[in-house]
């Protein structure tokens, strides 16, 4: 499934200052509250209380209003729309937001559990290890130009093609770098990492032994396994149990979704991976090199 | 002082009866807040309320491990400011120590 991260998105600000009525508290709970779990921000702007900024953002003020709020349009927002709400329950107020965002060519929220990994930079000592060991891209590298030694900040690039519920690259982090907000357990939650925690043997999966040691040699015995006995005994349904036994093994040791497993290259395939991302960190070094035994770009070299 | 509220409408990793007990409390307040449906989805998009709420001053957070929170932020290229920030932990903290963090030296 392909995940849009870019869409516009609308600033919803339930409105109870100058010029609207207050709702009653357990209508401004439900209002608030189902707007949330629809995904939407909200922002309550109430009398002498101090909010993020509107900053030109477009902006959907709902509200039970008696006058146009002068304080909200005077606050530099950008597009400002409109919506009273005076007559409409908390449900109804849902269906209207989401109308409304619509009209405006806004985005609604929803349809992606942002599962991603988050880098704790005090802690990442720039092995690339998340880079070499993630089989879908998540990781990149910027800043080669900048850094002397030419090899770059790890980075978080595409979050969204990180594999939902799987904290595969958190096990291989060395010290404990790679966080999961989402997940249940820490301090891949983002809990504090503690010095057991490192030494736990459910934090430390050892990349080489990921690249064509225990797990995979594991993973494709039993795979061949039980196609030859699929293939001898025509029993499909044996043939998958021993497939579903083999992954509910390795899951329930590491965690790892069965989607991620599924797609496992071959060992030789990762390390080809490993070989090309160090070819391409080599270059990058290159490059950053040269550009800087050439010394500072000038005019001429702009055309001018 | 500015208050921020994560829901993180897209797990359940957080106990509902806490968040929506520590919502039912800021709401009924009267004071005034933003609320962000989960701070996971704005920081994957890079979204500039992030910028909008960290640019604050002293600024109480109701959401998950102060770890994630800090880095959340970072990774949208909207770091936290170093000073005036409080995160409240829903995931470990009663929604009673939560709001009462919250709301410390508000009127209610």
């Amino acid at each position: 499934m392909s995940v849009k991260l870019d869409g516009k998105r609308l600033r919803i600000v339930l409105y109870e200052g100058d010029g609207a009525e207050p709702l009653e508290p357990q209508r401004r709970f439900e209002t608030l509250l189902g707007l949330l779990e629809d995904g939407h921000s909200v922002t309550r702007a109430a009398p002498g209380g101090t909010v993020a900024s509107a900053d030109r953002a477009d902006h959907l003020v709902i509200g039970q209003f008696t006058d146009k709020p002068a304080d909200i349009a005077a606050n530099g927002a950008g597009v400002l729309r409109f919506v009273d709400i005076s007559d409409c329950a908390a449900d109804d107020i849902r269906g209207t937001v989401a109308s409304e965002i619509s009209a405006a060519g806004g985005e609604n929220p929803g349809g992606w559990k942002p599962w991603f990994p988050v880098i704790d930079y005090e802690r990442c000592t720039n092995c690339l290890q998340c880079l070499t060991f993630c089989l879908f891209d998540v990781y990149g590298v910027e800043g080669v130009s900048q850094d002397p030694e030419g090899k770059g900040q790890i980075t978080v690039q595409k979050e969204a093609n990180c594999k939902i519920d799987c904290p595969a690259c958190s096990r291989v982090c060395p010290e404990a770098a790679i966080m999961f907000p989402k997940y249940k357990k820490g301090p891949i939650n983002g809990d504090v990492v503690r010095a057991e925690d490192l030494e736990s043997e459910s934090m430390k999966v050892d990349i080489s032994a990921l690249l064509g040691g225990d797990i995979y040699s594991a993973l494709r015995t039993r795979q061949k396994d039980a196609r030859q006995r699929f293939s001898t005994e025509r029993d499909e349904s044996k043939a998958l149990l021993e497939r579903k036994r083999c992954l509910k093994k390795l899951q329930k040791q590491f965690d790892i979704p069965d989607e991620v497993l599924m797609t496992l290259p071959s060992a030789g395939k990762i390390e080809e991976r490993a070989r090309r991302a160090r070819e391409k960190a080599e270059r990058r070094k290159e490059r950053s090199q040269t550009m800087r035994d050439r010394g500072p770009v000038t005019e001429e070299d702009w055309g001018i | 002082m500015r208050v921020l509220y994560c829901h993180c409408a897209y797990a359940k990793v957080v106990p509902e009866d806490v968040k929506k007990d520590v919502l039912a409390r800021l709401s009924g307040s009267g004071i005034a807040f933003d609320a962000v449906a989960d701070l996971c989805e704005l920081s994957a998009r890079k979204d500039p309320a992030l910028a909008r709420l960290a640019d604050g001053g002293e600024t109480r957070i109701a959401a998950c491990f102060p770890r994630a929170v800090q880095w959340l932020f970072h990774a949208a290229g909207t770091p936290l400011p170093d000073d005036g920030v409080e995160v409240w932990n829903m995931r470990e903290q009663s929604a009673d120590d939560v709001a009462a963090g919250l709301l410390r030296g508000v009127e209610v």
